[in-house]
């Protein structure tokens, strides 16, 4: 009896050492890919306080941390002026995108017309086209129309290109907000725009979140088109101004970029931060529309 | 005439209308409509008598066509005289590519006139149809409330479809057209003109040693960094999701918080970050190696040519750091949404927690997310910015037509089109991922619920 007692504590024990074991081990691996993925940041962040400019030198904890290369992105560089470039297209591109798409997309989702099927089908199609493919056209057509270096025609350029897919991402979402409210409305006498913005846009915030934040982000993203359509010092985008940085073969500007990588991430990053929830809510959506 | 039991058969406005827009809708007493119709005749007439010149003896299309005729005769012919020097000077020659999208955009305009025109023919034809039956004749008011309880749908789409025409169409057009013309940078307008060469470029591409080994070579990497990217970063992600979320761990929060930051972080600046770690003089990866002694030499992480998967290794490491948290976050949200009675009943039958995620979590996630899987890999097909930001395509491969051992067909396109100026191959290779994407996607879509409803 007294055998089998101590075979059982030991079973237990193995057990419980083997427990305390994973869980050992899953911790050990969080801890390693957080410093993983901690490594880089840090790495930039510290570059940016660093007191040389040099690529060579620079390290995680800098031994004289210094400001001085943020003061000299703002006193030698356009860095301001870029920075309310880039916020005007991405609100501009925010606000109207939100507005085309859904119209588009509620249309889409509620009315039986002519031509319809084809349109789902060439939005579906044009979506898989990288938009910069066509860039010579765009190119051609705005010198044409003299819309180069113009800050409005990149905008509208964004605009264009994000209809297909968010319109297909909102379609999607639309259709799962059921018709019959639309319908119960309808007998009450409202228009379709005010049932549009009165019950469906109040039902789709989580989406329109999304699109928002999604088409906000773009233009702080994209480097293509700014470089493409922009000409000028003053209308540069941030990504433009920050890639010629250190696209030199010379990289003696790295810590200016460190500093402007570090005053670009940190709103953009604590944004995301706190929309995650709707962000995951929208891909989700996304993904459910099968 | 009275008004009053006079029949006309339909046919006289919508024919009085095809020749001056709106008369038909005159006849049929609705004179605003008209007047407006004929205003959009006015409009395109207009535009091509003002942009051209026709009250000329010696008429040339060249030299006098408008808007429209000269645009369709510029898509057709792309010019006929280059820029030369004569002993006047230069003198001023056609521009085929200018041409050639101005013919674009002509004809789609033209097209959108000609939409207009079959509307007011129509129109006569069915008002006069309604009132032969009726009696009766909607004033203008009336009308334009009726179309806009009618054209709604159409009406609030104008804006979509006026940027989608000329933003997304138009340049897809141009860039389709381009393959079938001889348009490359030893053949630049304006002081040459580009001739249309039916399929040659696709021939030639098919043919030359070089180019097909580039194509295949390119294309077949293509595949492999779409499966290898998508895959990485879909199973770490969800390896992260299960262990993010498992019961033993305490501080999920700060765990979540520090993981999800590749995500937050924009993009283009993590890959700069890591190019600049990964820089095979300069950077600190290497120089750290030296420093704990794992090796004497600098290692060129990203652009020795004598061992390209080294660069690929890395590039997909890269792109996992990227990637995984997406998945991580999307995969989490999924396994909190499932009900937790599934569980409680496997532990009752006596499940193993091994067990628990084999037949519940992991079907349920998959199941859900796999459709991702697909939008992930086209994507990644398209990663454009990976390349471009981080590895620039190399380590140079020089028995590639101007392409690195890391290019995707995108990014290839990218070079040949703004560094080699070889638009007409460019485009050429644009049509073909246009259509392996394309099927993939129309593939994928005509299996789902979504296209069966609609």
């Amino acid at each position: 009896m007294g055998k089998r007692k101590n075979d059982v504590d030991l079973e237990n024990r193995k057990a419980r050492i083997k427990n305390r074991m994973t869980t050992a081990l899953i911790y050990l691996e969080l801890v390693v890919v957080s410093l993983i993925v901690l490594l880089p940041v840090t790495w930039i962040v510290g570059s940016s306080f660093n007191h040389t400019s040099s690529l060579a030198t620079s390290s995680i904890i800098p031994k004289n941390p210094t400001l001085d290369h943020y003061i000299a992105l703002f006193q030698e560089t356009d860095f301001l002026k870029w920075y309310g470039n880039t916020l005007k297209i991405a609100v501009g591109n925010m606000l109207a995108s939100v507005v085309v798409t859904t119209l588009t997309a509620y249309v889409f989702s509620r009315f039986r017309f002519k031509g319809r099927k084809g349109g789902l089908m060439t939005i579906l199609v044009l979506q898989m086209f990288p938009s910069f493919l066509g860039m010579t056209a765009i190119y051609i057509l705005y010198l044409n129309f003299n819309l180069l270096d113009n800050l409005g025609a990149l905008t509208v350029t964004y605009i264009a290109g994000q209809i297909p897919y968010n319109t297909w991402l909102m379609k999607g979402y639309f259709d799962g907000i059921p018709q019959s409210l639309d319908e119960a409305a309808m007998l009450d006498g409202a228009s379709r725009l005010r049932i549009f913005y009165q019950i469906i846009m109040p039902l789709a915030v989580p989406m329109i979140t999304f699109l928002a934040v999604t088409t906000f982000m773009s233009p702080w993203m994209d480097y293509i088109f700014p470089r493409l359509l922009i000409s000028s010092d003053k209308n540069k985008t941030l990504a433009v101004g920050l890639f010629e940085m250190i696209n030199g073969n010379t990289n003696n500007n790295f810590t200016m970029f460190a500093a402007g990588a570090v005053m670009v991430a940190v709103p953009i990053t604590i944004l995301y931060m706190c929309l995650q929830k709707y962000l995951i809510q929208g891909i989700t959506a996304g993904a459910n529309k099968e | 005439m009275s008004s009053q039991g006079v029949k006309i058969n339909p046919v006289i406005p919508s024919c009085m209308s095809a020749v001056i827009w709106g008369a038909g809708q005159v006849l049929n007493k609705q004179y605003f409509k008209g007047l407006i119709f004929f205003l959009f005749q006015c409009l395109f007439v207009g535009v091509e008598l003002f942009t051209g010149n026709y009250f000329t003896y010696d008429f040339v299309i060249r030299e006098n066509g408008g808007f429209f005729v000269k645009g369709v005769w510029g898509l057709v012919t792309l010019g006929t005289k280059p820029r030369q020097m004569t002993l006047a000077g230069l003198t001023e020659g056609d521009h085929s590519i200018v041409l050639m999208i101005s013919g674009i955009i002509a004809a789609l305009i033209f097209f959108i006139f000609i939409a207009v025109l079959c509307w007011n023919v129509s129109d006569a034809f069915k008002t006069r149809k309604e009132y032969n039956e009726t009696g009766k004749i909607l004033d203008t008011r009336d009308y334009l409330t009726k179309l806009w309880s009618s054209m709604f749908h159409y009406i609030v789409m104008l804006p979509a479809i006026f940027l989608l025409i000329f933003l997304v169409l138009m340049p897809i057009l141009f860039s389709f057209l381009v393959a079938f013309t001889n348009y490359t940078k030893a053949n630049m307008p304006p002081s040459n003109l580009v001739r249309w060469v039916g399929f040659n470029n696709f021939k030639s591409i098919l043919t030359l040693s070089a180019w097909s080994r580039t194509f295949v070579g390119v294309f077949t990497w293509t595949i492999v960094w779409a499966v290898l990217s998508t895959a990485t970063c879909f199973f770490g992600g969800f390896f992260q999701a299960v262990l993010i979320n498992s019961d033993r761990i305490k501080a999920k929060r700060i765990f979540r918080g520090i993981l999800i930051l590749p995500w937050a972080i924009p993009g283009f600046i993590s890959l700069l970050v890591f190019k600049t770690m990964f820089n095979g003089q300069f950077g600190p990866i290497s120089q750290f190696l030296i420093d704990i002694g794992l090796t004497q030499t600098r290692i060129a992480w990203l652009t020795d040519s004598g061992n390209p998967n080294l660069a690929r290794a890395v590039l997909v490491l890269v792109n996992l750091w990227l990637g995984f948290p997406y998945f991580m976050a999307l995969m989490s949200g999924v396994m909190t949404g499932i009900s937790k009675e599934y569980y409680e009943a496997a532990k009752i039958d006596g499940a193993t927690s091994s067990q628990e995620f084999w037949n519940i979590s992991f079907p349920l996630v998959m199941r859900s997310t796999a459709p991702l899987l697909i939008m992930s890999f086209s994507s990644n097909f398209n990663n454009f910015g990976v390349i471009y930001f981080f590895t620039e395509g190399g380590p140079i491969n020089p028995s590639y037509q101007f392409a690195g051992y890391t290019d995707l067909l995108i990014s290839w396109i990218y070079k040949l089109t703004l560094d080699q100026q070889l638009y007409s191959i460019a485009s050429v290779m644009s049509i073909l991922i246009f259509i392996i994407v394309g099927s993939i996607a129309i593939f994928n879509f005509r299996r789902t619920k979504a296209f069966k409803e609609m």
